[in-house]
């Protein structure tokens, strides 16, 4: 990019500030029209926070911007709109009982009447290839087109500035290379576009500028293509990192046995579990990777009890288990960790001495006749909070006072110290720091050398390809047969995540037919990003 | 402008103040309610507050506060843990009513037989009756997922009719020269719930509050289910991952707390009150709710706030003899009391910022 | 046209007046529920809108301040209701039974001088001839302005959500007010706009209760319509044209339990006296079994509390 252009959104010293946190400190850069730029940071380096800035969601406690040489403040979302500044969230702000064409007669401020708007939704998403049907219940669409939906809300509103938080961590790496050319075409019309991400390869592939933040503060500004990803990533976490050591051990016998799982919806707008089968083994790591949405939650509330699945269907060393409640589970040795760890895995108002006994009372002596033993339970709170490194005051800080990442090396601790047999986590290490998530990995590696099965749900290859065994693919509830995580490209596993299952039976050996070749395509998650972790 | 931000964890200190605060600001309130009324309000909230304790006639008074206070209790400690739990039985009235008439249909059955077991009997044929009547709630919300709120709440005006229909009816005291109502259980010496010292108001019914604040407590504080009570309210999916069955749970509290509204009627017809008649119920169904609010939810909380509901009855009474105060300006004031709590319960959960640009 | 003792003329006529306050507060309560608000207080707003429009009118000796000033009585409960619980973030459930409790004491109170005493007459609209045509005379041409109002509020309410866009706006709060706050859309103004409306429709409701329905003031005298009109809204499935057929069913069931007592039947009076009621759960419990199976048409952010944070 040519610096002669003017700049079309100047940062100059932006600062904000929550109590106890200093969340964006002194931050300035630019952006020219038509670049792609990338803001690069890991979990809490305060991406959110200056984009929601720059959007008029929150307002700077000090510095100021510029949109094309004016000053530019906008109090609220639509102003900075009206000024041209579209964004796309992460979380999508979608409703989903309405259809497309009222989504996005939401976020526009004059929004024409329902059929003329139907018509201009249809005509963008041919001109930029992303289908759309407006008379759609966006309850019923993919993660995939949901998004389609945010980004033609923006594009309907012709924005020079486009803000991308994290766009693809929903998506499929097939669903990714649609995405990509679409913001390709709209750089190349002149539209600027604001990439948040923590993915190196990614903008390394897309991005002609990245700003790295570090802890609130930008740690450099860098051309991402002259740069390697284990440059990038060193400048995002400020350090080297381990990777996890895996104590070398060949999987044991057949440990649970899911045969032709099926579960029905448990919300309105949620996936049903279509015919699930798998094997897991004592001491192998199963991953099983997936988009959002395609029925992870609802596996591991089938896993761990909450939901019980039908008779015969579910089997632990011979004995039919699919009937039994989570407690019950538990007393076999079947623990889990559900993805979200603030009112599923744990209860945010309790202490961690109660979160403790959630989940504790069944293999630990933690309750005598019925009542509760107090001191033992906080034993047990003490117990995890050493051996998982939990910076809490104490164990009796209720459970939302503390960070994402601890929490989660709580929870996760919590099961891991009760020596399941069988441990099933989902989203492991979602929203957690680069260093707890290390731990965290470590420690699921560490149970199975110790012979328990786990089943890592994720949505991020990364860590799947680091500690699975073995992989396969959940897509609209259904699973993918299991295949050896060592020698599967990327490609394959787009494929496998893009619903290309049923190719092999259950179990089969490694790469039985399909081969489309070692390129790891633009999305790539490729040796360099994996060798800094 | 004023800025709400959330505390990492509620405060200790105004977990127990904001009842004390909304208490005082009610009797604010009520003294300017008194006011507009054209009542004295000093004189209007001593009568309401102190007189029934300290003033003059005390000593009929005090024993009236136990026999006020019994159901109150009673009821709100069984409604307290369904409320914990986030099930909400608002048909407790329903509830104290058939529990009324299933005692007493106990009673009147057997006159004029005696026997010591007679009055066990109708304590839990009045168990029995508030717990049926509660399950019908539960079981249509377990089996149907029907709105227990509605249909608890509904079943009082069904209860209702049923009372005027007994007491007209099947239970109308044949030597009652055509009035309508029941024998009188206080003539019926094996049914009577007679005062246990007498003048003091002590019934088996405060006898029963008591041990219900106990073993409420117990429940609540000590014991693993009443720990899996506050995960399902507090966080319902962490509940269900914790291994709590949902309908297990509404069964028991709705199935409790009827069963403890059932009692406190079934105490209340065979004592105090002594006949089924069509106006025999009187709003403790509801009452109690506040009673379980301006408790916190917390047995001992409950006791206190019983007794200071109680006292608000009698000094209510008394505010009506001596001031012409409408019966009605104190139910105003109970439930302008509970507003009052649930407004500054703000302050356990946030703290209030004063900020000068917006958010 | 009668049958078994009862003209089933005059009982649809009836109907259409014993169902108007039921109708009214529940397409209050459904507008209120819509933007992800539930107000279990509808029985507190209506009584205070039954006292309030009663006292107006007798001292005014105009049915239509009557009307109106129920109406502000009811939106004042309501904007009480909404203040504890969108700005101070109190629960819903239990400030809105805490409002139930407040109206029907305060009501009582206010109440206090004006038992016993009949409220001028709220007059039926002159179709002329059209009155004396036979079925549809006395069913569609002989009622109050309030009867017809009702029904223009329907179809009002009903086009005003699906069709507006400040109906959007609205469900769109319901449905995720995160979300709605993201786009930057107002959550506590929308929804406490929406409180004053259902609080003004409820009291509207019990004004219509003191002074065409019964016509007088008794304490309690609501005896469970707004909490008829909740379960109504939840019976609708969210829609207002199913608020109507709801209504009119609970008033066809209340009028013809009063026929039926008029009637003499060897029925005792307290038992049919329980048939709206035991009628309500009923229904509730067919449609719950119904929507069990399907989607759900409740509002997804309803009764939750919203509290911007960041």
């Amino acid at each position: 990019m040519s610096r002669a252009v003017p700049p079309l959104l100047r940062l100059s010293g932006l600062s904000k500030s929550y109590p106890g946190v200093r969340a964006n400190d002194d931050i300035s850069f630019d952006i020219a029209p038509g670049e792609v730029h990338a803001l690069l940071g890991e979990n809490g380096a305060g991406k959110s926070t200056l984009v929601k800035m720059i959007y008029g969601l929150v307002a700077p406690d000090a510095g100021r911007m510029e949109l094309s040489g004016a000053p530019f403040a906008p109090p609220e979302p639509r102003a900075a709109r009206a000024a041209g500044v579209g964004m796309v969230f992460q979380h999508f702000s979608l409703f989903e009982a309405l259809n497309v064409a009222e989504n996005v007669a939401l976020g526009m401020d004059d929004a024409p009447p329902m059929r003329q708007l139907a018509r201009a939704i249809r005509e963008v998403s041919e001109t930029y290839g992303l289908p759309l049907d407006p008379n759609r219940t966006v309850g019923d669409l993919s993660a995939g087109e949901r998004q389609r939906v945010e980004i033609i809300r923006c594009l309907l509103a012709g924005p020079r500035l486009l803000i991308m938080d994290e766009p693809t961590s929903v998506l499929t790496p097939q669903e990714v290379n649609i995405l990509f050319k679409t913001l390709r075409q709209l750089s190349a019309e002149g539209t600027a576009i604001l990439y948040i991400s923590h993915k190196l390869e990614e903008i390394r592939s897309l991005c002609d500028t990245a700003t790295i933040l570090r802890g609130g503060k930008v740690v450099g500004t860098t051309d991402p293509r002259a740069r390697t990803a284990r440059e990038l990533a060193e400048m995002m976490v400020g350090a080297e990192l381990r990777s996890p050591a895996r104590p070398a051990t060949a999987p044991g016998p057949a440990l649970l046995e899911a045969r032709a799982l099926s579960l029905a919806p448990g919300t309105a707008f949620g996936p049903a579990l279509k015919g699930v089968g798998f094997t897991l083994h004592e001491g192998e790591v199963l991953g099983i990777g997936g988009v959002a949405g395609n029925g992870q939650e609802e596996l591991l509330a089938t896993l761990s009890g909450e939901r019980p699945s039908g008779p015969g269907t579910l089997w632990l060393g011979g004995q039919d288990i699919s009937g039994l409640g989570p407690n019950e589970r538990r007393a076999l040795g079947i623990l889990g960790a559900p993805e979200e760890r603030l009112g599923h895995a744990a209860a945010p108002d309790l202490s961690l001495t109660e979160n403790a006994l959630l989940t504790g009372t069944v293999r630990r002596p933690l309750v005598r006749r019925g009542f509760i033993d107090r001191r033992a339970a906080r034993a047990f709170a003490e117990e995890v909070i050493r051996d998982f490194d939990v910076r809490t005051p104490g164990p009796e800080v209720a459970a939302r006072a503390l960070s994402g990442g601890n929490l989660q090396k709580f929870v996760i601790g919590r099961e891991v110290l009760q020596a399941p047999r069988v441990l099933v986590v989902n989203q492991p290490t979602w929203g957690v720091d680069a260093a707890a998530a290390a731990a965290i990995r470590q420690a699921l590696l560490d149970l199975t050398g110790q012979g328990a099965g786990v089943i890592v749900i994720s949505q991020d290859l990364e860590e799947l390809m680091e500690i699975a065994d073995r992989f396969c693919a959940l897509n609209d509830g259904r699973l993918s047969a299991p295949r050896p995580m060592a020698g599967l490209t990327l490609d394959e596993i787009g494929l496998m995540l893009g619903g290309a299952h049923g190719m092999h039976p259950p179990d089969a050996g490694p790469d039985t037919g399909r081969d489309t070749g070692p390129d790891a395509g633009p999305h790539g998650l490729g040796a360099a990003s994996r060798g800094a972790r | 402008m004023i800025h709400l931000e959330r505390r990492r964890a509620a405060s200790r200190f105004w977990t127990l103040a904001v009842p004390v605060v909304a208490v005082l600001a009610t009797m604010l309130a009520g003294a300017g309610l008194f006011a507009a009324l054209g009542k004295p309000p000093a004189e209007a909230l001593r009568m309401i507050f102190w007189d029934p304790l300290l003033g003059p006639n005390a000593e009929y008074f005090r024993g009236q506060l136990l026999v006020k206070a019994g159901p109150l209790i009673l009821i709100a400690c069984g409604l307290a843990v369904g409320f914990r739990a986030g099930i909400w039985n608002i048909g407790a009235e329903g509830q104290y009513i058939v529990g009324a008439l299933s005692g007493a249909a106990v009673a009147l059955a057997l006159w004029p037989a005696e026997s010591p077991l007679i009055f066990p009997t109708m304590v839990l044929a009045g168990a029995l009756g508030g717990w049926a009547w509660a399950m019908i709630p539960a079981f249509l919300k377990t089996r149907f997922g029907t709105s227990e709120i509605l249909v608890s709440l509904m079943l009082v005006y069904v209860a209702q009719n049923l009372l005027a229909y007994m007491a007209f009816g099947p239970m109308k005291n044949p030597q009652g020269f055509g009035f309508p109502g029941s024998r009188n259980l206080q003539q019926y010496p094996s049914a009577h719930n007679a005062e246990l010292i007498a003048g003091s108001g002590l019934h088996w019914g405060v006898v029963a509050a008591l041990l219900a604040v106990i073993g409420t407590h117990l429940l609540m504080s000590r014991h693993l289910l009443g720990f899996r009570i506050r995960v399902a309210g507090e966080a319902p999916r962490a509940a269900r991952f914790a291994g709590v069955s949902p309908a297990r749970l509404i069964r028991f509290c709705l199935g409790l707390s009827g069963a403890l509204a059932g009692v406190a009627g079934m105490f209340e017809v065979a004592g105090p009150s002594g006949q089924i008649t069509d106006s025999f119920n009187a709003n403790y169904g509801f009452t109690a709710i506040i009673v379980a609010f301006l408790g916190r939810l917390n047995p001992w909380g409950i006791l206190a706030a019983g007794l200071l509901m109680a006292l608000t009855y009698i000094g209510g009474d008394l505010a009506q003899l001596m001031l012409g105060l409408p019966a009605a300006a104190i139910q105003a004031f109970q439930g302008m009391l509970l507003f009052f709590l649930l407004a500054f319960d703000l302050l356990t959960q946030y703290r209030i910022r004063w900020k000068g640009a917006r958010t | 046209m009668t049958l078994g003792g009862i003209d089933l003329i005059a009982l649809t006529a009836t109907l259409m007046v014993s169902s108007t306050p039921v109708l009214l507060a529940a397409l209050g309560e459904l507008v209120v529920e819509k933007s992800g608000v539930l107000n279990l207080g509808v029985e507190g707003m209506m009584i205070m809108g039954a006292i309030g429009g009663f006292a107006a009118a007798v001292m005014t000796g105009s049915p239509a301040v009557g009307f109106a000033a129920g109406a502000l009585a009811g939106m004042g409960m309501a904007l009480l209701f909404g203040v504890i619980t969108q700005i101070l973030l109190a629960n819903q459930v239990a400030t809105g039974l805490a409002l139930t409790l407040f109206g029907l004491g305060l009501s009582a109170l206010f109440g206090k001088g004006f038992e016993g005493i009949r409220p001028p007459q709220t007059a039926r609209i002159d179709f002329g001839g059209l009155a004396d045509l036979p079925v549809l005379g006395p069913i569609l041409f002989s009622h109050d302005w309030v009867v017809y109002f009702s029904l223009f509020a329907v179809g009002a309410v009903g086009l005003f959500l699906s069709r507006s866009r400040a109906g959007l706006i609205l469900r769109a709060v319901g449905e995720n007010h995160d979300a709605a706050h993201a786009l930057g859309y107002r959550v506590v103004a929308v929804r406490l706009a929406a409180l004053a409306f259902g609080g003004a429709m409820a009291g509207l409701g019990g004004a219509y209760l003191s002074l065409v329905r019964v016509p007088q003031w008794t304490e309690g005298m609501t005896a469970g319509a707004g909490w008829i009109a909740l379960a109504i809204v939840v019976f609708a499935g969210w829609r207002a044209g199913g608020v109507l057929l709801g209504a009119y069913l609970f008033g066809g069931v209340t009028a013809l339990q009063l026929r039926l007592q008029a009637a003499e039947y060897a029925i005792p009076v307290q038992l049919l006296s329980m048939a709206p009621y035991l009628i309500t759960i009923i229904v509730l419990v067919a449609i719950s079994a119904l929507h069990a199976r399907g989607r759900q048409a409740a509002p997804a952010a309803l009764g939750r509390s919203f509290h911007a944070s960041r």
